[in-house]
């Protein structure tokens, strides 16, 4: 909401030298924040000058400059003609023209200063409306020659007060409660709250001007039948008619000047005065061209398949929960509080004009206006209440306007119809206050601060009864008085008190295991990263997932940022690799990142989620439902890596990531949790099929799956090949870690060493063999390493072999070298019988 | 070792003269001293020491003198091998120690060399950030609760009192789950995590949930889609505006220094009344410059909105508002980290650079 200065102190005594800026603090007190300042940022001296002399200077670069001298009267202090350069040519000698001298400063700090250019000392600017901040025209010079009062313009006078370059206008924002502050009426009201500043309620008088409502008015029927929530979509409809306007009578400058100064353009005087009115007052007003209509307004609730061409040129089809202007009831003449039609809009031939000043139901309006995507000015104060009692006046002040300076008529005949719901009344217990916000608020404060803003008051007790004013339709609640009480009084004193909470658990298991996943992987090397959530099916198809399946675990935005992307993930993987090819594009060669995030993992159809009015507490089953509602979001890791997992250096070459490298960093992980896994080759996509590890718990459960991108997935991607990825469902990982661990007792007997070296089937997983020799050796086998791995000629085709050391230990006592023996021939015949395994 | 001298030979007992034995001393002593390596000592040795060294041969007369000769040359001869035994040792153990020091000057190598063969990764800053936030609640003796990013409306609005109909609810720039009316949103903030928590722990209750919350705001450099919230929520029998205060003003203090504190200015959200925006004293120029840059002179820098928990949102929950009363706050916590370490892109946050991540330790 932009407030112009001069137009709140019509309302409120604001100190002679407040400025803008004194104002806003004042504002932002009493919860309206500041937006923004306008105006008053030209320093002078900016004097009227008359042009005296214009050389025009072609110049090499093809420009044509004007060498110019101008009468500034003794402003430069010497009274001689000014020497000044102009670029442009839309003026003459004579002309009388705003210039800015040495020492002056333009909008934007632009500081003025005598300089050379063009071969000449130029002393000062001859000023355009965009350089002065006043417009957008910048093809030439303001001249002042065609003012009206151009005749008693003298040169070397300031032109800062005669621009109005001296007004200021203050931009606050309006929070959505605070529909009344969509008005210089209720921005007074507020400063006045703010400081003390005496304030008179300008509807007021024109309450008490506005003759009563009699039979002889424009016939108005309020016939909403189907009311939204039991709300009449209408329930106050003042019309007022005035007569024979001058459909060429200017809007007046100042209030032309108003309403630019308030964001709003002027086109004609009844749209202006329409727009000044609601600006003032915040009650939105309708001009209809009388004699455009029909017949009696009636106001109704659309019908099915009736269309309203509105103002601005689009043929809208209405549904039947909007509300409806009709005349006569047939025909559609405004989408009520939001936008009029086309057909009875006022024009620069309409000389009879009908105010409408009515009072619209919130939802309908926020419905409509929501619908037809047409917030307007009007909407967006209807949405937020509009005080029913400032009908008749706001009617009033349009009347009043219209007839002084349209030199219309006012009908004698008034109509004022509906009924407006009677006010919120509130218990109050006056004690409450200083209980929610900790200030010891006395009653009598209690009591004066809500006199102040407007309520009624009957004290009785500590049960009081408070009526809340009609403009503040948003007080309807005891906390609602206390904000009052608490931001009247001001925010300021509310102490500081640290509250003593009863005692926490700490973080949870979980919360815990995930930053021990992010540390852990942090000191291997990679970074962590994170991203927005949203893909493709194009991502999906990438990936290698088949499209429809990767939709059916996830939901679609409905309102995507882009068209490209309007999945939710489904994997940590498929934006990962965004970062991955980002880094890679901006020069780096070996990558290593990883991100912790929630995924989407829906079973089954996508349920609808049940909602409520507010202030309800849903039934259990009704609970239930939004809680299954909501989709499945375990939480994963994803990681990649890409280039180098050993760098190059002066040390020698460097060693590519590979498998191991992921699988490595799984087990980095789970070792970090102290849970146990099982690795078992796997190939769903997007992994390389022969290089991919499935990882589960021992009961089977899936963690996740690590390796190489399949060189289709790396392609499609455009990432480097032999990038190697996994991703882990960290949820999984929680719940396994979720246990203490068991000490193992701790054998200092000595220790023994048998090394075996087995040919097995290239194809068979060293994994079997190495269960089959623990499975064999027995409980004195205390641990088994596997230190090389041979295929070639001295195995034969097909073969490989396997050299592994058992590390034998007993618990209570030195073994015999038999024993050794014994436990080494046992393990060597198990994976004889378990794999085919023959020593070597 | 030759037997008794019955042959007395006067030439060959001048070995035992004194004069002599103290010149053998001394050439054995100025041996040692000029070695200068365990080997050249070892050969200087062997010359003074051995079984052909002068001393040694000295020995051997003594065994040919008369008894009453021999003690007196016996001492004469034992007591000069003692002293060039002691400075043989001596000059040794020297002579080792230099040794030994400069085997070790040898193997010295080049400390100023790189040596990032696999160099140490890095947490998000962000989520540092998070992190730090979350143990200063729980320092206070509050829990962490958490809750989805696809949530269901009733928990993301209704619940907390944003109407249907209110421009409040307009004004979220809420990603919406297809098809629109099927109850379902990303999350615009974190307070849904408040309605959970009510109904999932009950009353009293004092937690705080950080996590990643949704706009429909393109990025750019003060923008992003994604982003992330710190929220809390206590509710409790008798609790007031001044607790909310006392708590913000902790968490300023802890999170950007001593004297940070906080300024409520009347505000409005749907789900507390009152409610009021919370400014940051400037931690920069902690207001005290007109020209500074961080909070345009202001002293104060806009973060977060606060206020008591709206009775709707109580009774939604099934808490009643006659008996508990709470506050509620929340806050950006990519603007803190914007705030405390100079990020000035918002997008660098989101792209996932390396080098973003780069210049943090794991702690923030």
């Amino acid at each position: 909401m932009r407030v112009p200065v001069d137009w709140l102190r019509d309302y409120v005594a604001v100190p002679a030298g407040a400025r803008g800026v004194d104002i806003a603090a004042s504002l932002v007190r009493v919860g309206l924040e500041e937006e923004g300042l306008h105006g008053a940022d030209i320093t002078g001296p900016l004097v009227v000058g008359r042009v005296l002399t214009k050389e025009p200077e072609p110049q090499k670069n093809g420009r044509t400059i004007n060498w110019c001298t101008v009468d500034v009267g003794s402003a430069n202090g010497t009274g001689e003609p000014q020497g000044i350069v102009c670029g442009a040519h839309n003026f003459a000698p004579g002309d009388l023209v705003a210039v800015i001298l040495p020492g002056g400063v333009l909008p934007g700090g632009f500081e003025i200063s005598a300089r050379k250019t063009y071969g000449h000392l130029s002393a000062g600017m001859i000023c355009s409306v965009r350089e002065l901040g006043i417009g957008e025209d910048h093809d030439g010079i303001l001249v002042l020659s065609g003012r009206p009062d151009a005749a008693s313009l003298v040169p070397g006078q300031d032109a800062i007060a005669l621009l109005g370059l001296d007004r200021e206008t203050v931009e606050v924002n309006v929070t959505p409660d605070r529909g009344y502050c969509f008005s210089i009426r209720g921005i007074a009201r507020e400063y006045s709250h703010a400081t003390g500043a005496a304030y008179v309620d300008p509807a007021l008088a024109l309450a008490a001007a506005a003759p009563a409502a009699n039979d002889s008015g424009y016939a108005v029927d309020l016939a909403d039948a189907d009311p939204i929530r039991g709300r009449a979509g209408c329930d106050r409809y003042v019309a007022r008619i005035v007569r024979g306007i001058d459909v060429a009578a200017p809007t007046p400058l100042w209030l032309a000047t108003r309403l630019t100064e308030a964001g709003m353009r002027p086109i004609s005087l009844p749209v202006d005065v329409t727009n000044y009115v609601m600006l003032a007052l915040g009650q939105p007003l309708h001009a209809f061209d009388v004699s455009q209509l029909s017949g009696p307004i009636v106001v109704r609730r659309a019908r099915a398949g009736e269309t309203l061409k509105t103002l601005d040129g689009q043929t809208r089809t209405l549904v039947a929960e909007d509300l409806l202007i009709t005349d006569s009831g047939d025909r559609p003449v405004a989408i009520a509080g939001v936008m009029g039609g086309e057909d009875t809009e006022v024009t620069d031939s309409t000389t009879d004009v009908l105010i409408e000043a009515a009072h619209f139901d919130p939802v309908s309006i926020a419905r409509s206006a929501r619908r037809h995507k047409l917030p307007s000015e009007a909407s967006k104060r209807f949405e937020r209440g509009v005080d029913p009692q400032v009908a008749a006046a706001a009617a009033q002040l349009a009347v009043d306007l219209l007839v002084e300076y349209g030199g219309g008529v006012a009908d004698a005949g008034v109509t004022d119809v509906g009924e407006i719901a009677a006010p919120t009344v509130i218990d109050l217990d006056p004690a409450l206050p200083g209980r929610l916000v900790g200030v010891d608020y006395s009653a009598t404060t209690v009591g004066e601060v809500l006199r102040e803003i407007g309520c009624d008051v009957e004290e009785s007790g500590d049960s009081w009864t408070v009526t809340a004013p009609s403009w503040r339709p948003d007080l309807t609640t005891g906390p609602d008085l206390v904000e009052e009480v608490a931001r009247i009084s001001g925010y300021e004193q509310i102490p500081s008190i640290l509250p003593t909470p009863p005692g926490g658990r700490g973080l949870t298991h979980g919360q815990r295991v995930r930053r021990i996943i992010a540390d852990v992987l942090a000191a291997q090397g990679l970074s962590e990263v994170w991203s927005a959530p949203f893909v493709s099916d194009e991502r999906h198809a990438a990936l290698g997932c088949p499209v429809e399946a990767a939709r059916a675990r996830t939901v679609t935005i409905a309102n995507p940022l882009s068209d490209e992307a309007p999945l939710m993930r489904i994997s940590i993987l498929s934006t990962l690799v965004d970062a991955l090819r980002r880094n890679v594009a901006r020069g780096a060669k070996d990558v290593a990142l990883f991100e912790l995030g929630l995924v989407v993992a829906l079973e089954g159809a996508q349920r609808a989620a049940p909602t409520e009015d507010v202030g309800v507490h849903p039934p259990e089953e009704v609970l239930a439902a939004i809680r299954a509602a909501v989709p499945p979001q375990p939480r994963h890791l994803g990681f990649v890596l890409s280039g180098d997992r050993d760098r190059a250096g002066w040390w020698g070459p460097g060693r590519a990531a590979d498998l191991t490298d992921a699988l490595a960093l799984a087990r980095a992980v789970t070792t970090a949790l102290a849970v146990a896994v099982e690795v078992a080759a796997d190939d769903p996509m997007p992994f390389h099929p022969g290089r991919c590890a499935r990882l589960s718990l021992p009961g089977g459960t899936l963690v996740g799956h690590v390796g190489e991108l399949h060189p289709k997935v790396t392609a499609a991607l455009g990432i480097p090949a032999r990038t190697v990825a996994g991703e882990l469902d960290v949820d999984v990982l929680i719940a396994a870690s979720d246990q203490p661990v068991r000490s193992m007792p701790i054998s200092v007997a000595p220790v023994a060493h048998q090394d075996v070296a087995l040919v097995v089937d290239a194809d068979v997983p060293a994994r079997s063999v190495e269960l089959a020799l623990r499975e064999g050796a027995g409980e004195l086998l205390e641990s088994i390493d596997l230190f090389d791995v041979y295929v070639g000629e001295q195995v034969g085709p097909g073969k490989k072999s396997l050299a592994y050391r058992l590390v034998v230990r007993a618990a209570d006592r030195t073994l015999r070298t038999e024993e050794v023996s014994a436990v080494r021939d046992a393990a060597v015949a198990a994976a004889a019988t378990a794999v085919g395994a023959s020593q070597r | 070792m030759s037997g008794p001298n019955t042959n007395y030979d006067p030439v060959e007992v001048a070995a035992l003269d004194p004069t002599q034995v103290e010149a053998a001393v001394a050439d054995a002593l100025a041996a040692a001293a000029a070695a200068d390596s365990l080997d050249v000592l070892k050969a200087a040795r062997t010359a003074h020491q051995g079984d052909r060294s002068p001393l040694a041969l000295a020995n051997r007369e003594i065994g040919a003198l008369p008894p009453s000769a021999k003690a007196e040359a016996g001492k004469r001869v034992g007591q000069a091998r003692v002293r060039v035994a002691q400075a043989y040792a001596v000059r040794e153990v020297e002579l080792k120690a230099e040794r030994d020091a400069s085997l070790l000057v040898d193997e010295a190598v080049d400390v100023t060399l790189p040596t990032d063969r696999r160099p140490m990764g890095h947490r998000h800053p962000t989520e540092l950030m998070s992190q730090r936030i979350a143990d200063l609640f729980v320092g206070m003796g509050w829990e962490i609760a958490e809750g989805p990013e696809v949530e269901a409306e009733w928990f993301n609005f209704d619940a907390l009192n944003f109407d249907a109909d209110h421009p409040a609810r307009q004004m979220q720039d809420t990603f919406y789950v297809d098809p629109p009316e099927g109850g379902l949103v990303l999350r615009t903030h974190t307070s849904p995590v408040q309605a959970r928590a009510l109904l999932e722990r009950g009353v009293p209750v004092y937690i705080a949930c950080i996590g990643r919350v949704f706009r429909t705001d393109e990025l750019d450099a003060t923008h992003m889609p994604a982003f992330h919230q710190v929220e809390g929520l206590a509710v409790d029998v008798g609790l007031t505006m001044a607790n909310l205060k006392g708590t913000l003003d902790r968490m300023a203090t802890e999170l950007f220094g001593d004297g940070i504190t906080t300024r409520l200015r009347p505000s409005y959200f749907p789900f507390t009344e009152p409610s009021a925006e919370m400014d940051l004293r400037c931690f920069v120029c902690r207001g005290a410059d007109p020209q500074c840059r961080t909070c345009k002179g202001t002293g104060w820098i806009e973060w977060g909105g606060c206020g008591m928990v709206n009775r709707n949102v109580l009774t939604a929950c099934g808490v009643d508002p006659d008996v508990y009363t709470g506050f509620a706050f929340g806050m950006g916590i990519d603007r803190a980290l914007m705030f405390r370490t100079g990020v000035s892109d918002m997008r660098e946050m989101i792209e996932g650079d390396v080098r973003f991540d780069a210049p943090f330790g794991m702690e923030i």
